[in-house]
């Protein structure tokens, strides 16, 4: 049975998008037969950041008023086989989301799909609500900032309460938590909240830790998800992302301040076990 | 500049000043419990408070301002808490209080 994860945070530009177009190409690489779909309505951006923009032709809207069959819709992308993503329609009409047209398109791609990745847009509107209402798995983007943590904070309340599996009272989507935009030199100055304040306050399951890195930027420019530059930190640290979400264990990399040799040549501290 | 300012000033050099990673943290705890608690509250409440004053405004001459509503959660009970100030009928401020207790 295919699994739905939705990945939201509330808040805008804390790296939802980057981290479903990631995540996806991850569990495709993987072997899983995969769909991202873009739930931002009006404003579409999944296809750049997979950079497949100049090959839509019909979007998730087409589908849900039956202009355009699910595979008419679907693009194939470039990077990965066994990778499909929906693009969000760049219509203004709100209402253009229905919850029973959005159930029809995910029981029909459920059937041939093994995960379906819902990348919320941001805010607490119709489309972030139907993004995580059919979820099984939750991706909490969160930046180590206060207005990102509370907004994820908020975002998790709904997960609890405005979910179909919420609502049926069936076992609760299971939660996880994405810290982006990590700068562990600014955790050490004492500027940015560390993985630990924020693990204490939010209190869900860490799955993994993106440092802040040029890679990203250097990605969306390309139109190539992160994960695929292999070589960045940014890259490493979505692939063991998804080798957690998929059950391994691994210990969280690029969290300590870079030192350079020198000044670890000449220090005389006992480097400390993380 | 007086002696005192520049005295400060030196003080206020060696200080070291608190990291604001800590004051984020503090903020956002206190701010999360509390949105926490009002999150689990019924929708209804803010209706029900807005009838609650209409009836009331019905008989006695309110200020609307002056009305607060609570719900307090112990447990297994739940305490509806609705405080009025009823404007005086000797020029005197008297507080009445209504208190209804609802069990879950």
């Amino acid at each position: 049975m295919a699994q739905i994860i939705v990945v939201t945070s509330g808040k805008g530009g804390v790296g939802k998008t980057t981290t479903s177009a990631s995540i996806a190409v991850g569990l495709a690489e993987r072997g899983f037969k995969t769909v991202v779909i873009d739930f931002d309505i009006g404003l579409r951006n999944l296809d750049l950041i997979m950079g497949c923009e100049r090959r839509v032709v019909y979007d998730f809207v087409n589908v849900i008023r039956g202009e355009a069959s699910l595979n008419q819709a679907l693009i194939r992308d470039k990077h990965v086989s066994e990778l499909y993503i929906l693009p969000a329609s760049q219509t203004r009409d709100k209402d253009a989301l229905t919850t029973e047209g959005v159930a029809v398109v995910l029981e029909e791609l459920r059937k041939t799909f093994d995960y379906i990745v819902c990348d919320s847009p941001a805010g607490i509107e119709r489309g972030a609500q139907l993004a995580m209402y059919f979820a099984d798995h939750a991706i909490v983007v969160t930046n180590p900032e206060v207005s990102s943590v509370r907004d994820s904070d908020r975002m998790l309340g709904l997960l609890s309460s405005k979910t179909k599996r919420a609502e049926e009272s069936r076992e609760p989507i299971t939660e996880h938590l994405l810290l982006t935009r990590y700068s562990p030199k600014r955790v050490t100055k004492g500027d940015m909240l560390s993985i630990s304040d924020v693990n204490e306050i939010l209190a869900i399951p860490l799955l993994g830790v993106i440092p802040e890195s040029q890679a990203v930027l250097r990605a969306s420019n390309a139109g190539d998800p992160v994960i695929l530059d292999r070589e960045s930190d940014a890259g490493q640290a979505y692939a063991d992302a998804v080798s957690r979400f998929l059950g391994q264990d691994l210990p969280y990399r690029f969290i300590e301040e870079k030192t350079h040799w020198l000044k670890r040549l000449f220090s005389f501290k006992e480097k400390e076990a993380v | 500049m007086s002696i005192q300012t520049q005295f400060s000033k030196i003080l206020h050099y060696f200080q070291r000043p608190q990291k604001t990673a800590k004051v984020a943290k503090e903020r956002l705890q206190i701010i999360i419990a509390h949105e926490r608690v009002t999150r689990d509250k019924p929708d209804y409440l803010s209706a029900m408070q807005k009838d609650l004053i209409e009836v009331i405004a019905k008989y006695v001459d309110i200020n609307r301002e002056d009305v607060k509503i609570e719900l307090e959660r112990q447990d297994g009970c739940s305490i509806l808490e609705l405080n009025v100030t009823l404007p005086n009928f000797l020029d005197k401020k008297e507080n009445s209080k209504v208190e209804a207790a609802t069990e879950f």
